[in-house]
């Protein structure tokens, strides 16, 4: 018989837990929901549903005159794609429409239109409804170009209105030429899909070990904790892997949205964020030892800062100085940068290294401190 | 009836007491809603006031000068780097030193003089496409503010064209914290509230106490309003401290009535609970109850407008919105709060919430009954 301390007895001893563990999460249908049906719902609803992308968006159209003028102002707003334009007779009807949320916004072009187009005085009032404050400043943004391009194309049949200065801004989206949404929300896709897989499940079904006591009655095996946790973190790793292959393969043939790094730093980096989620999810089942309250706490300590201080929706630099500072604690923050990156620049190594470093020793020291997490409860 | 009612206020007490009897359930029934609502309400923001950009000038005039004097003088953007060639433009982006450079022609003051409409090119970062179209629409507002006032200064006909003025509805300075943080209070309570009820009944049948529960004289019924009920009133309460901050805090001014708004609280919560307990009724155990709940909440509130506009969703996706509570809260908070709406405006909000609980919790009352054999 080998002696217990012997790396063979290990090695045995950590298949065993291994295989044992991974026929808890096939036969759980609640695991296959967080590792399969989740990642794919999420790549719908990121890849088809959320676009900040405005598209006809619908205006009220006020014209208090029936001018050349005024026809030809509008037409900028008729022809783009942005709007959709609702013709009404009076301004109480147009504001009428945009309390009741028929249209999201007014465009009027008041009397004497004309003359002041000649006396250089014009002015187009547009009004939206700022409730959503982000819609409507895109809107705000799209009217602007809207009566830019008809005051360009006045100006190139030489109907010159403005003869003073002006700025041709031209603006050039590097990484995105499309300027299309979805590729920047496949990168947090992918963190929300290792954050729910990795910390969430984990402290779920770690918590739940604690509170029907199967972790201790595991203590009096000859395993070791190190060899426990082992056993117990390689199938749901297996699990986030399979998750991000899922959202990596989706992206790429649904949405073709470049890969323009490279697929083994990818792997890496994504290996080092889902060791830490692990690292974190067992630490906070160790320590609550009670799955409610394992459950919220991993929500607020994990999933919300991937979705809110991550960078991937709101940008990290406009935020306070201290919010600025608490998204230096979370990891969401590295595995985003690193993300964007790879995704849609390509291997930029002064991005990746630091952030890859930072990732590599949240996951040395959280994997440390569960392992003596789990020690100090067999005294 | 009487008996009923007298079961029923026994059963809420027994509730009540589950729930807070731990300290550690305790703290995170009350603490996560205040810090969620302070933290995201300073995070989740689409305004930039930050944006770190890099000036490359090859026109070396005045006007130049003068223009980079205004953006660095906007607050909104911070130079961190003046270039020399174009060749630099790729570092700083690369590694996401600037989020854009701003490349000014070489004949930039000599078109100004000549009237003549000047290049200003912007190269940004877009990798968050969405960060980079704010920041270049601030940009064409410092630079249309420029011309204006350059022509002036050089004594240009001061004829403007065509000029937009704009206005904007019930957030006169289009702040994102308006539109979100009372997003937040349907959102963190129905996060509690649904986790809370799945987690109710779940907890009970691991325990085997539910069917026990199922052998006194309660009816399933009874059953039902008693697990509901007190997870709508730790809803009611977090929706109220949400609210608290939102005015105290964020002094966001309320425009509305608080009767009408804890109107369609009571309701939204209803519809809530309802679904906490369907799920709680489809799962064996705790941890399916949970995993259920989250990964129905995930399309919830990505679905319901909070982040994105529902009316850019497709057809499809704008259907099935329809069956979430979530969307018809923040539209409800939205209108009350910020706009000031009465009750027959948020008439066909408040019906979808009734119907959504009007069919989920008399089927969770039915599922109690008939998963036991």
């Amino acid at each position: 018989m080998p002696a217990p301390s012997s790396r063979h007895g290990s090695l045995r001893r950590i298949l065993a837990l291994v295989r044992k563990e991974s026929w808890q999460v096939v036969r759980d249908p609640s695991s296959i929901a967080v590792g399969i049906v989740m990642p794919m719902i999420l790549l719908v609803l990121f890849g088809y549903g959320l676009s900040f992308d405005l598209k006809n968006l619908p205006v009220a159209l006020v014209m208090e005159e029936s001018s050349a003028e005024a026809s030809a102002a509008v037409s900028g707003f008729e022809l783009s794609d942005y709007f959709q334009t609702h013709p009404v007779k009076t301004m109480a009807e147009a504001e009428r429409l945009l309390a009741n949320k028929t249209v999201s916004g007014i465009v009027r072009i008041p009397q004497q239109f004309a003359r002041d187009v000649q006396n250089g005085t014009a002015e187009i009032q547009v009004v939206v409804n700022g409730s959503d404050a982000n819609t409507a400043r895109i809107a705000l943004g799209y009217a602007q170009g809207a009566v830019g391009t008809w005051l360009a194309r006045e100006a190139a049949q030489g109907m010159v209105l403005n003869s003073g200065a002006s700025i041709d801004l031209q603006t050039r989206l590097w990484f995105n030429e499309a300027n299309d949404s979805t590729y920047f929300l496949v990168p947090g896709l992918i963190v929300l899909v290792m954050t729910l897989i990795g910390a969430l499940l984990t402290a779920l079904v770690i918590a739940r070990e604690w509170e029907g006591g199967t972790f201790e009655a595991l203590f009096v095996t000859p395993a070791r904790p190190g060899e426990i946790l082992l056993g117990k973190i390689v199938p749901y790793f297996v699990l986030g892997m399979l998750g991000l292959a899922l959202s990596i393969i989706g992206s790429q043939v649904l949405f073709g949205v470049p890969l323009r790094g490279s697929l083994w730093i990818l792997v890496i980096v994504s290996m080092l964020y889902l060791l830490v989620a692990l690292g974190i999810g067992l630490l906070i089942s160790s320590i609550t030892k009670n799955q409610f309250v394992a459950s919220q706490i991993t929500l607020i300590i994990t999933f919300l800062p991937a979705m809110m201080l991550s960078g991937f929706m709101f940008d990290i630099r406009s935020m306070p100085l201290l919010i600025q500072g608490i998204t230096y604690i979370f990891p969401a923050r590295y595995f985003v940068s690193v993300l964007q990156t790879l995704f849609l620049a390509g291997d930029i190594w002064a991005v990746i290294l630091p952030n890859a470093a930072v990732l590599a020793v949240m996951a040395t020291l959280l994997m440390t401190a569960s392992v003596f997490a789990t020690r100090k409860k067999l005294g | 009836m009487k008996e009923s009612f007298f079961r029923i206020v026994a059963l809420i007490r027994k509730e009540l007491l589950a729930m807070f009897k731990d300290p550690k359930s305790r703290i995170v029934l009350v603490l996560p809603p205040i810090l969620q609502c302070l933290i995201f309400g300073y995070a989740a923001s689409y305004d930039l006031n930050n944006v770190p950009y890099a000036v490359l000038d090859h026109d070396h005039s005045a006007a130049s000068v003068e223009l980079v004097a205004k953006l660095d003088g906007s607050g909104i953007f911070t130079r961190v780097a003046t270039l020399q060639r174009t060749s630099d433009i790729d570092d700083f982006i690369n590694d996401t030193r600037v989020l854009l450079v701003v490349v000014i022609d070489q004949d930039f003051e000599r078109r100004l003089m000549a009237g003549m409409p000047a290049k200003l090119q912007i190269i940004a970062d877009g990798r968050n496409s969405n960060t980079a179209g704010t920041a270049q629409s601030y940009i064409s507002t410092i630079a249309t503010d420029f011309t204006t006032q350059w022509r002036e200064e050089n004594g240009q006909d001061a004829n403007d064209g065509i000029r937009v003025t704009t206005r904007a509805w019930y957030n006169p300075s289009l702040e994102t914290r308006w539109y979100m943080i009372p997003s937040l209070i349907g959102t963190i309570t129905m996060m509690m509230t649904l986790m809370l009820t799945a987690m109710s009944v779940a907890r009970e049948r691991e325990a085997g106490t539910f069917d026990q529960l199922l052998v006194t004289p309660f009816r399933p019924s009874e059953i039902m309003v008693g697990k509901a009920l007190p997870s709508m009133l730790v809803g009611l309460s977090q929706s109220t401290t949400i609210l608290l901050v939102a005015q105290l805090w964020f002094q966001i001014p309320f425009e509305g009535s608080y009767f009408i708004l804890y109107l369609g609280l009571v309701l939204f919560l209803a519809a809530a609970v309802g679904i906490g307990l369907f799920i709680s009724s489809l799962a064996a155990n705790m941890q399916q109850a949970m995993i259920y709940s989250f990964v129905l909440l995930m399309p919830f509130m990505l679905l319901s407008g909070l982040t994105a506009p529902i009316g850019n969703m497709p057809e499809i996706l704008q259907y099935l919105t329809l069956i979430n509570p979530l969307r018809y809260a923040i539209s409800i908070t939205h209108q009350v709060y910020l706009e000031g709406a009465g009750i027959r405006q948020l008439l066909p909000e408040m019906l979808a919430l009734v119907a959504i609980a009007a069919v989920t919790l008399p089927f969770s009352a039915w599922m109690f009954r008939n998963r036991l054999t």
